[in-house]
C-alpha cells in the first residue's frame, strides 16, 4: 500500500531550483531513503511534505488525502513526523518534558480542564505520560528523563529528538541524517532503532549519508541531484546506476563513503 | 523524592499566601500601607498576565500597560457616567479587553520578536493617547472620579479597605493558580514549546499561531481584570493608569519576580513597590534608575529571584536523587502524581 504519493512535487526559491518535478511512492511498512549530494535538496523535500515549505508545483497525498500545502500542525495531526538535520531540542526543559510535548498534538483537554483539574484531564495527563515513558523506553534513554536536554550526550540527544517525534504517535516518520555526526558504533545502534520502529509499524523516510547505512536498511531509494531524480529503486539497482556513481564522484565529498 | 508533599516551593507559596492573608491584621490600621498593599495586588494580577504572554510564551507584549487602562476606564466611565453597577461594568471589561486582545492578536502576532515588542508599544501608545485625549468620552486628564465599589448584596462591604483588599486577593490568588495550573498541563507545555522554539513546536504540531494569540488574549483579560478592580481601589483614575511607564514598571516587577515562574509576579511586584515606596523621594527620577535596573536584569539575572530559587532547589534534589539511586537500574513507571511533582517548581 502506498501511503505517501507525491507528484510533480517543485519548490524554487527565487531561481533556484531546490527540488524539481519529483515523484515519490512511500509504502507503508517500509524504509525510503533519500541520498544525493549537499544541496541535492533533500532537507527541502522533507520540509514539503511536513509542510514547513509551501510547494511551488505537485501535489502530496498521505492516505489517500490531498496535504499539498498543509501547515505543520495539520500534517502532524495526521500523522506525520519528523525530526531535524541539526538536532533540535528543548534545550531547558528535561529529557521527559521535551518527549512530553509530542503529545500535545493528540492531547484534547483545554485550559479550564486544567484549571478545574477535570478527570478527563487528569486521565489525559496520565495516558501522556505513560507514552511519553513508553516513547524513552524504546528509543532506550529512560534512564535520562529528568536530565536536561542540552546536558545529555549527542547520541542521546538525537534518541530524544527521535523520541519527541514518536510520541506525536506518527504513522510516517521523517529522519532527517539522523546519525550525522556518531561514531560508527553508535550508528549501528541508530540503525537497529530505525529497525525496531518500522517493526513497531511506521513507515519511514530516511535522509542519510553514510551509504553503508542506507544501502543495509533502504526498500527503497530515490537520488536526488540539483533537486531532480537521477535514480530510483532498490539498493542494488541504485547502487550500479551509472548517473548516480557519477554524481557521487562528482560531488566529491569526503564524508562519501563510495556509492559501490 | 518520597517528600513530595512537602517541597521547598509548596513551602514558598504556603508563607506567600499566609503574609498576604495576614498582612491586614498585623497592620493594626494603617490604613495608607493597606491602601498601597491593595494595589500592589492590583498590579500583581496584570503581572500574572504579563506573565503568560512574557514569560511562558516568549513574547514581550508592551501593550499591558494599554489593555490595564482599558479595564480602568471601562469601569471607571460605566460606573459614574452611565450610573451602571459595578460587576456589570467589570464584566464588560474583561469581555473588551479579552476580546479585544483576541483580535488586536490576529494582527499583532503576524510578526515575530521585536517587530512584536514594536507592534504592541505602538498599539499601548495609542490606547494612552485615546485615553488622555478623548475628552469628551474620557475626560481626558480631568481623570474619571467616584467609581463604585463592587456591591456585596447586603454580605460584604467592599467600601472597607480590608473587605476590598480580600476581594482583590482573591482574585491575585486565582491569578496564581491559573499560572500553576497552565504550566503544570499541556497548554503550558504547549507555550514553553512556542517560546523555546517555533520551529521545533510547529515540526510537533503545534499551531503556533492560534496559541500564541489565546495566549494574548489571556493575558490582555488579566490586564483588564487588574484595571477593572483597580478603578474601584482608587476611587480616582487619570489617564496615568494606562500609560507606557506602567507597562515598564509591570516589566520590572517581573523581570525581578522571575519570568514564567507561579511566585515570581507576585514576589517581585511586592518587592518593587516597597522599594518605591522607600525611595519615594525619588519619585521623578523613578525611571533613570528603573531603566538601567531592567537592563541588568535582562543581561545578568534574567531568571528572576523566584527563577533562581527554583533552580537551587532543583539542585539540591537532583543531587539527593543522585545519591539515592546511583545504581543505575532501569527507573520505573511512575505514578503521574509524582511525575508532575518533579517539574512543579513555582
Ligand atoms: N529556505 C531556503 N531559502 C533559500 N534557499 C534554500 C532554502 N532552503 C534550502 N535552500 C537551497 O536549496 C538547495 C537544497 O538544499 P537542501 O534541501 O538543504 O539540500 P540537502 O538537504 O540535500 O543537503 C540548496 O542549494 C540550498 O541552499
Ligand atoms: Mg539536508
Amino acid at each position: 500500500m502506498t501511503l505517501l504519493e507525491v507528484r510533480g512535487l517543485g519548490k524554487h526559491f527565487s531561481g533556484l531550483h531546490a527540488v524539481d518535478d519529483v515523484d515519490l511512492d512511500v509504502a507503508a511498512g517500509r524504509i525510503t531513503a533519500i541520498i544525493g549530494p549537499n544541496g541535492a535538496g533533500k532537507s527541502t523535500l522533507f520540509n514539503l511534505l511536513a509542510g514547513f515549505y509551501r510547494p511551488t508545483s505537485g501535489s502530496v497525498r498521505f492516505k489517500d488525502r490531498d496535504i499539498t500545502g498543509m501547515s505543520p500542525h495539520r500534517t502532524v495531526a495526521h500523522g506525520i513526523a519528523r525530526t531535524f538535520q541539526t538536532t533540535n531540542l528543548f534545550e531547558d526543559a528535561t529529557v521527559l518534558d521535551n518527549v512530553l510535548s509530542g503529545r500535545i498534538v493528540r492531547s484534547h483537554s483545554t485550559v479550564f480542564d486544567a484549571v478545574l483539574r477535570t478527570p478527563r484531564h487528569r486521565k489525559e495527563e496520565r495516558h501522556n505520560l505513560d507514552k511519553a515513558m513508553a516513547a524513552l523506553e524504546f528509543t532506550g534513554i529512560a534512564e535520562y528523563r529528568d536530565e536536561i536536554a542540552s546536558s545529555v550526550p549527542q547520541e542521546v540527544q538525537k534518541r530524544v529528538s527521535i523520541a519527541l517525534a514518536l510520541a506525536t504517535e506518527p504513522e510516517l516518520l521523517l529522519l532527517d541524517e539522523p546519525a550525522a555526526g556518531l561514531t560508527e558504533e553508535e550508528t549501528v545502534g541508530f540503525a537497529q532503532l530505525i529497525r525496531n520502529i518500522v517493526a513497531d509499524g511506521v513507515t519511514v523516510g530516511l535522509v542519510e549519508h553514510r551509504m553503508s547505512m542506507v544501502m543495509s536498511l533502504a526498500d527503497h531509494i530515490l537520488v536526488l541531484d540539483h533537486g531532480k531524480e537521477i535514480a530510483s529503486g532498490t539498493p542494488e539497482t541504485v547502487r550500479t546506476d551509472p548517473q548516480v556513481i557519477e554524481a557521487y564522484l562528482g560531488a566529491d565529498h569526503q564524508d562519501q563513503e563510495g556509492a559501490g | 523524592m518520597t517528600t513530595t508533599t512537602f517541597s521547598p516551593q509548596r513551602l514558598g507559596t504556603l508563607l506567600v499566601a499566609l503574609a498576604l492573608l495576614l498582612a491586614p491584621l498585623t497592620l493594626g490600621g494603617e490604613e495608607y500601607v493597606l491602601r498601597v498593599l491593595t494595589v500592589g495586588a492590583t498590579y500583581a494580577i496584570a503581572v500574572y498576565g504579563m506573565n503568560l504572554i512574557l514569560g511562558l510564551t516568549g513574547q514581550l507584549s508592551l501593550a499591558h500597560g494599554g489593555f490595564f487602562g482599558i479595564g480602568v476606564y471601562i469601569v471607571g466611565l460605566l460606573t459614574t457616567d452611565y450610573d451602571w453597577a459595578f460587576w456589570p461594568s467589570f464584566l464588560v471589561a474583561v469581555l473588551v479587553t479579552g476580546l479585544g486582545g483576541f483580535v488586536a492578536g490576529i494582527v499583532a502576532l503576524r510578526t515575530r520578536e521585536e517587530y512584536f515588542a514594536i507592534f504592541t508599544m505602538a498599539m499601548g501608545f495609542i490606547i494612552f493617547l485615546v485615553i488622555s485625549r478623548w475628552e469628551s468620552v474620557t475626560h481626558a486628564h480631568s481623570g474619571v472620579s467616584g467609581v463604585k465599589f463592587p456591591e456585596g448584596f447586603g454580605l460584604f462591604d467592599f467600601s472597607e479597605p480590608v473587605v476590598m483588599y480580600y476581594l482583590v486577593l482573591l482574585f491575585l490568588l486565582g491569578a496564581g493558580y491559573v499560572t500553576h495550573a497552565v504550566r503544570r498541563s499541556g497548554i503550558g507545555r504547549t507555550l514553553v514549546a512556542i517560546r523555546t522554539s517555533e520551529d521545533l513546536a510547529r515540526s510537533i504540531g503545534v499551531n503556533v499561531g492560534l496559541n500564541k494569540q489565546l495566549a494574548f488574549a489571556a493575558s490582555t483579560t488579566f490586564a483588564g481584570v487588574a484595571g477593572g478592580l483597580f478603578a474601584a481601589v482608587q476611587g480616582f483614575v487619570g489617564p496615568s493608569a494606562a500609560s507606557l511607564d506602567l507597562t515598564f514598571e509591570m516589566l520590572m516587577f517581573i523581570l525581578v519576580g522571575g519570568l514564567g515562574t507561579v511566585l515570581g509576579p507576585v514576589v517581585g511586584t511586592f518587592l518593587v513597590l516597597f522599594l518605591f515606596e522607600f525611595f519615594q523621594d525619588f519619585e521623578a527620577y523613578r525611571f533613570l534608575v528603573l531603566g538601567p535596573i531592567i537592563v541588568v536584569l535582562v543581561i545578568f539575572a534574567p531568571r528572576g529571584i523566584v527563577g533562581y530559587l527554583n533552580a537551587f532547589v532543583g539542585k539540591l534534589r537532583s543531587r539527593a536523587a543522585g545519591a539515592g539511586n546511583g545504581s543505575g537500574g532501569p527507573p520505573e513507571h511512575r505514578s503521574s502524581d509524582t511525575a508532575t511533582d518533579v517539574k512543579e517548581t513555582l
